[in-house]
């Protein structure tokens, strides 16, 4: 099975693909399990992670993946430095691209970089988020760590529940789960849902997404909402659609709940059930590295 | 008859129709005859169609302060190789043309620049602020055809109706670029699902509808109550019109009679949100792309005179900018030198929308917005004209653009239709017959 030379969206990957990047990603996950955690697989391949918005988190997680398979890892942070001096997207690429770089890992606040810098490179590009648009490694490794919980994602609920209108990772989510069976609904405060979102159903009643659920994911809430008037106060918030423990219990009994980070505790969720059993927080950052390695894996080999 | 330039074998067409072949013998600015003569030079224009020339109402040239993006001599060539004998420019330069000297000065460039001819829109109000009204009447006598804050909008309705007021009482029309700037926010193309999708901060089509029904009832205050009344030219005009609900909202008033007019953009009836999937900053433009519906409307609108116009709304920038991603990147696209073979392709050709039609819209419909009298092709006219080429097919190339903004959304698109000569006054502005072969 030959794979896209590259991860925007999950636009011309087929089920197939995706079924088989996530096999792949449980091989990586026993090579993790090693006590030396390394596979010559991408042994002579540069690999440049280039972060025009800040994340530590997922730059970190892209950069082990690419070093635990052999990968030559440069790594840049445009935020604060060549595109504040006015350089643009393109020219800060493409001279990263004179030093040979085999393969970009790209995130930005804006919408649409990572095909404009496919075009421009004519490079594997993988998308680590752009705008609100797109997080496809995260929707991946949110998918394979349901599938581990949960055996088959076919006919099962995923309820998601924060500010769906301005989250890359539920856009991504209800993207890529329906293709493996699942049934998305997001929920949030009517200022933070957009009116349409493909591959998932859209509610503000928080009782109605989180029944009959067989998993949870909470997104983080962005103090900057409140700054644009779309939300009145964090306890307007909390009110309405904080997840405690009690409004756990509408979803299925033992229902995992996920969360991509960062978490404001105590304000999406109860800082003690991210602690507790049915986390899979810390499960999910585990599997974003054995994930990502997948990817490269994929994007950069082509070949099973 | 000795004239400078004889056209052999034209077919003439305009808002009136077809009306035949013709030998067009012009000289001294004028059509001399229609009946052919001497001349000192002779254009063999069989399957060639000559009309008068277009008027855009609605340009950014960018001069002064911003010649980076376009300068008068590139944007003025690039409305002379479209057809275009004259051109409407929009004050939101550096600093903004507020002021009579600066109106004056733009036209006498301009004039030494010998392109299409350019006619200044002064601001409505001193700098483009929303406040204090700019000097109308001077600024008229120094030439300024139309009085406008365009993308600046005035958000004071108060100060709109005092400057549609007093620029009434001094002969010039108002227009308006009708956005409410608290429903757009932060919109940088069509709220729709499509935006939804791309999660791309959208924009509503009803940031433009209760902009426009606002103006509209401080019009219809004007002209009803206080007797407000504008001689020989629109008195308010909707620059730009993208929304279905927009556009019916004009059609409404139009029928109950206010002086009201407006424009549609080449952009607007070729493309929608669609393309904004390809993620490319090409197609970010304000008001945005809508959706097809809109786009129908906006086609049916134009057919039935609800929007009187065409207006480029040419808006040049840099290709480092337009590069940016689609949050930074700046709204607008170039569109001088591509307006008219894609509206006759794409109109006439594919939809069969009427030729004449379409060529009241790009010509008697704007001029009668600035109170103009329309050009005729009889003997004795002016001969503000435009030679095409009705089967003349070639694919646009931005490199080949005289405008400085060398990138296209139609970039590659096949077109036919394209200008072949220009006359401003009887002399050849642009000419490329070489282009032409029949």
């Amino acid at each position: 099975m030959s794979f896209p030379k590259h991860l925007l969206d999950f636009q011309g990957w087929s089920r197939a693909q995706i079924e088989s990047l996530l096999e792949t990603a449980r091989l990586m996950q026993e090579v993790l399990a090693r006590p030396v955690k390394k596979v010559p697989a991408l042994t002579g391949f540069t690999v440049a992670t280039v972060f025009f918005e800040p994340s530590t988190r997922t730059r970190i997680s892209f950069e082990l993946a690419a070093r635990r398979m052999s990968a030559d890892v440069v790594s840049f942070a445009g935020a604060t430095s060549s595109t504040a001096k006015g350089e643009t997207y393109r020219d800060t690429l493409r001279t990263l691209d004179q030093m040979g770089i085999d393969a970009y890992i790209l995130r930005t606040d804006a919408a649409g970089v990572p095909h404009q810098a496919h075009r421009w490179l004519k490079k594997p590009v993988i998308n680590a988020g752009d705008g609100w648009r797109a997080h496809p490694t995260q929707a991946l490794l949110d998918a394979f760590t349901l599938l581990e919980r949960l055996g088959s994602l076919e006919g099962k609920k995923i309820a998601i529940v924060g500010d769906i209108l301005h989250s890359r990772v539920a856009r991504s989510n209800a993207e890529l789960l329906p293709r493996l069976g699942a049934q998305v609904v997001a929920c949030g405060p009517a200022t933070l849902l957009p009116a349409h979102l493909p591959g998932a159903s859209l509610t503000t009643r928080l009782q109605e997404a989180l029944e009959e659920a067989d998993a949870v994911m909470v997104l983080r809430l962005q103090k900057e909402r409140m700054d644009r008037g779309l939300l009145p106060s964090i306890p307007e918030y909390i009110a309405g659609y904080q997840l405690t423990e009690a409004r756990l219990a509408w979803a299925k009994p033992e229902a995992p709940l996920l969360h991509p980070g960062p978490m404001n505790r105590d304000v999406e969720l109860e800082g003690t059930l991210a602690d507790s059993t049915r986390s899979l927080v810390e499960r999910q950052v585990a599997n974003g590295q054995a994930v990502r390695m997948a990817v490269l894996y994929h994007v950069l080999v082509g070949k099973q | 008859m000795k004239g400078e330039i004889l056209i052999k074998n034209v077919t003439l067409v305009d808002s009136q129709g077809t009306h035949g072949q013709a030998d067009v013998l012009v000289g001294e600015g004028r059509i001399i005859s229609l009946a052919g003569g001497e001349a000192a030079q002779v254009v063999e224009a069989a399957g060639l169609y000559l009309s008068p020339g277009f008027l855009d109402p609605h340009a950014h040239l960018r001069e002064p302060g911003q010649e980076v993006k376009e300068d008068l001599c590139s944007g003025l060539t690039a409305a002379a190789r479209g057809g275009y004998t004259d051109v409407v420019s929009m004050p939101n330069t550096t600093p903004p043309i507020d002021r009579p000297e600066a109106v004056a000065a733009l036209k006498s460039r301009a004039r030494a620049i010998g392109q299409a001819r350019l006619h200044p829109a002064a601001a409505l109000t001193q700098g483009q602020e929303g406040q204090l009204l700019t000097e109308a009447r001077l600024i008229k006598e120094a030439g300024a055809v139309l009085l406008t804050d365009d993308g600046r909008t005035n958000e004071d309705a108060g100060v709109l109706a005092l400057g549609l007021r007093y620029a009434a009482s001094v002969g010039l029309p108002v227009a308006v670029h009708a956005e409410d700037a608290g429903l757009r926010r932060g919109g940088v193309m069509h709220e729709g699902e499509v935006s939804f999708r791309l999660g791309l901060p959208g924009n509503p089509a009803y940031a433009e509808s209760a902009r426009i029904a606002r103006d509209l009832e401080v019009v219809r205050y004007l002209t009803e109550e206080l007797g407000v009344r504008a001689e020989g030219h629109s008195l308010l005009h909707f620059q730009h019109l993208s929304t279905r609900r927009g556009l019916e909202l004009i059609r409404q008033a139009k029928r109950e009679g206010l002086p009201v007019s407006a424009e549609v953009t080449p952009h607007h009836l070729t493309l929608t949100d669609r393309y904004l999937e390809r993620l490319e900053p090409l197609y970010k433009v304000a008001p945005p792309l809508r959706t097809e519906a809109d786009r129908r409307a906006l086609l049916e609108g134009l057919l039935e005179g609800s929007l009187d116009c065409v207006g480029t709304d040419h808006a040049p920038h840099t290709a480092d900018e337009k590069e940016l991603d689609l949050l930074r990147a700046p709204f607008g696209i170039p569109s001088l030198e591509v307006a008219w073979p894609l509206l006759y392709t794409e109109l006439v050709e594919k939809e069969g929308f009427p030729l004449p039609t379409l060529l009241e819209r790009f010509t008697d419909g704007p001029r009668r917005l600035l109170g103009l009298p329309p050009i005729r092709l009889e003997e004795g006219a002016e001969a503000s004209l435009v030679l095409w080429a009705p089967r003349l097919k070639r694919p646009v190339e931005p490199r080949t653009f005289a405008s400085k903004a060398r990138y296209s959304p139609w970039a590659g698109w096949q077109l036919q239709g394209w200008p072949v000569m220009t006359l401003v006054k009887g002399r050849v502005v642009f000419a490329d017959l070489l282009d032409y072969r029949p």
